[in-house]
């Protein structure tokens, strides 16, 4: 192999004719979507299937759901670092990795899907504080420069670059302050993930996502926290796996897999007690003030009650019990089939809270919209998930982010 | 949240059982706020209107059918939902006749207050505005056309607001007292059944004021809070009706 030299130390990869062949498929979504993404920076967004009723669409589902399934990053950050779970340390590279992908490629959809791309930095120059969306832009950028600070030293330690003595140490001294920035990207994290549910909480406008609240803040914000890092942890698994069917290799070893997936299962029961205590809450509660029944908060099967059922028991309840149950969760198809379904109910949740808030009729002669994104969307989300494979195939051949990958596959 | 409050407060009181939906305020607003023409108005959900008619049935078959029409501007809520979710401070109530306003040059198009928009009032600019050769000379002068990406909405004409201030101002009389239609609206000026009716709806002598208070006065979603400045009248029950979400078991208002 021509590049064997940058490849970690004891390691196997597949040849490097393998590996370009399988650069050249994620290429093909990388070009469609830059396509996309040019389509639509020159022409606007009337080149999408956006529209005045569904301002939100099929980006802002996708940013919501990867920006919780990135908090894996966070959330084990912080138990790695700040609770000093020793074990963790097996998979807390990949989910550095997982985060910074996450947040980096949601920044980047929200610089497509914001009408003035020139005009982004007036979050920080124009704050209005009551918004909870300049909450979300101010912490999201600040995360994103935390989750690099964590990922730069993972690069330094590439065999070739960690020669260069400055490199070495500076790889080093970032890794003595990273219980800092774990702690910052924490307190980071934890803010933004809360305003995003914040943001769909306070529309009062809007009786489908609409919450009352503790102090400030509705309670979706705290209902987006637990979901995130009941979700998080349970997305970096089924990554892991990805990963591990793709390569043949082992890459983390079991007794770490099922600590993962208890923490997520724990989470995952804690987050559905008060979600379906919320929607029981809005059903019996807020609908009725609005003059609105649980029934009409539905519609077809694009927003059909089977998107709640399957939200809160076949992705929520049953997960949950198969993750915290340790029989069920050391059988690993199940466990991880147990963290599809967590990841799903996330992403559902994010669906619902922002399309079909948006196509639900709010005056009483209004009527149902159905909203179907269109290539220009699809592209360009399918982008960020190429660019998501592009880098984590690249970290995976020449960074050592798994330290007992030797071990296992001796 | 709070709650902007002004000392004038710009309404407007829409007639139902005058309004024929001719769409002549839809046509006038346009005109006279700079909407460029749509190339494909085919598209509904993409068209900008910043007055829109909707149209209400009673559901009922013939010979019992009924219909009405509804206009619908910006709201100007006195809890606007918009204002307090932008992120960048674009929107504003203004304190001087509690017109809400939007800043354009600011605006970074995340269509957030569309979201929050409960009566759909706001609009986003898909497609850059191209106005046919020649048209160009149609434009009023002292409104700003908005480019492509950006959010924009009813502002009760507020530049003429403006006008009838300077124009107060230069024949010496208070521009904070106005008399009732030295401001009016292009869509109410347009209105040729006489529905539509504009004025300061704290001030006692102005007919806004008085038919905002009769008990055939509604408004919009009223339960949602966002106190509107827009009311709607109407001696028919079921039109009153569909002015929020009643549920079977309640009174509707004005009954």
């Amino acid at each position: 192999m021509i590049d064997k030299a940058w490849i970690p130390e004891g390691v196997q990869r597949c040849s490097i004719g393998r590996f370009l062949l399988w650069l050249a498929f994620v290429g093909i979504f990388l070009g469609w979507g830059l396509y996309g993404a040019y389509v639509i920076l020159s022409q606007g967004l009337g080149t999408t299937g956006l529209d005045n009723y569904f301002g939100f669409g099929l980006w802002i589902t996708f940013d919501l759901a990867v920006i919780a399934l990135g908090a894996g990053a966070f959330f084990t950050g912080f138990l790695r670092y700040i609770l000093r779970i020793d074990q963790l340390k097996n998979i807390i590279n990949l989910t550095v990795i997982i985060g910074f992908l996450c947040y980096s490629g949601a920044m980047m959809v929200l610089v497509l899907d914001i009408g003035q791309p020139l005009r982004a930095w007036f979050g920080y120059w124009h704050p209005n504080v009551h918004s909870m969306l300049t909450e979300v832009i101010f912490c999201i950028t600040c995360y994103c420069t935390v989750l690099i600070i964590e990922y730069v030293p993972l690069i330094l330690e590439n065999r070739v670059l960690n020669k260069n003595r400055f490199l070495h140490h500076l790889a080093h001294n970032f890794h003595v302050y990273m219980p800092l920035f774990a702690g910052i990207g924490t307190f980071l994290s934890f803010f933004h993930q809360g305003s995003l549910g914040g943001m769909y909480g306070v529309l009062f406008g809007r009786p489908y996502a609409f919450r009352e609240g503790f102090f400030i803040w509705p309670w979706t914000f705290f209902l987006f926290i637990a979901s995130a890092i009941a979700s998080g942890p349970s997305f970096t698994l089924l990554v892991n796996k990805l990963m591990e069917l793709m390569s043949g290799k082992r890459l983390v070893d079991d007794a770490t897999k099922e600590l993962m997936a208890k923490i997520s299962g724990l989470l995952l029961a804690f987050y559905i007690f008060w979600k379906i205590l919320d929607t029981w809450a809005w059903a019996n509660g807020l609908l009725p003030k609005a003059g609105l029944t649980f029934d009409q908060m539905f519609y077809g099967l694009a927003y059909g009650k089977w998107l709640l059922w399957t939200e809160l028991l076949f992705c929520g309840v049953i997960p949950a019990i198969m993750l915290v149950v340790p029989a069920i969760r050391k059988i690993h198809g199940l466990m991880y089939l147990a963290a599809l379904l967590n990841c799903t109910g996330i992403v559902i949740n994010r669906f619902v809270q922002t399309v079909q808030t948006s196509a639900h009729p709010v005056m009483p002669f209004d009527v149902w919209n159905v909203y179907i994104p269109n290539w220009a969307e699809w592209s360009t989300s399918l982008m960020i998930v190429a660019y998501g494979a592009l880098l984590m195939s690249l970290s995976y051949r020449y960074l050592p982010i798994f330290p007992k990958e030797k071990e296992l596959n001796s | 949240m709070e709650h902007k409050e002004s000392k004038i407060r710009w309404g407007m009181v829409v007639d139902l059982d005058k309004c024929t939906g001719c769409g002549a305020c839809m046509v006038a607003c346009e005109a006279e706020n700079n909407i460029a023409p749509t190339t494909d108005s085919s598209n509904k959900l993409r068209t900008l209107s910043w007055m829109l008619v909707y149209e209400l049935t009673n559901g009922k078959a013939y010979p019992d059918h009924d219909v009405a029409y509804l206009p619908r501007p910006c709201m100007q809520c006195g809890k606007p939902s918009c204002m307090t979710v932008c992120p960048v401070t674009a929107i504003d109530k203004n304190e001087e006749g509690g017109i809400v306003s939007q800043i354009y040059p600011r605006c970074i198009g995340c269509r957030y207050c569309m979201a929050a928009c409960p009566y759909h009032a706001r609009y986003f600019n898909w497609y850059d505005p191209i106005w046919p050769e020649g048209m160009e000379k149609t434009l009023t002068p002292n409104v700003s056309v908005r480019p492509r990406g950006v959010a924009e909405k009813c502002t009760f004409c507020h530049h003429k607001y403006a006008e009838a201030k300077e124009l107060a101002r230069a024949e010496g009389r208070d521009p904070l007292h106005l008399e009732e239609n030295d401001y009016i609206p292009a869509c109410v000026a347009a209105c040729p059944s006489g529905a539509m009716h504009f004025g300061d709806l704290n001030n006692p002598e102005h007919t806004v004021y008085k038919m905002a208070h009769e008990k055939y006065a509604f408004r919009l979603l009223e339960r949602l809070g966002t106190d509107p400045q827009v009311y709607y009248y109407s001696k028919r029950e079921w039109v009153r009706r569909q002015g929020d979400n009643y549920l079977k078991t309640e009174k509707t208002k004005g009954a």
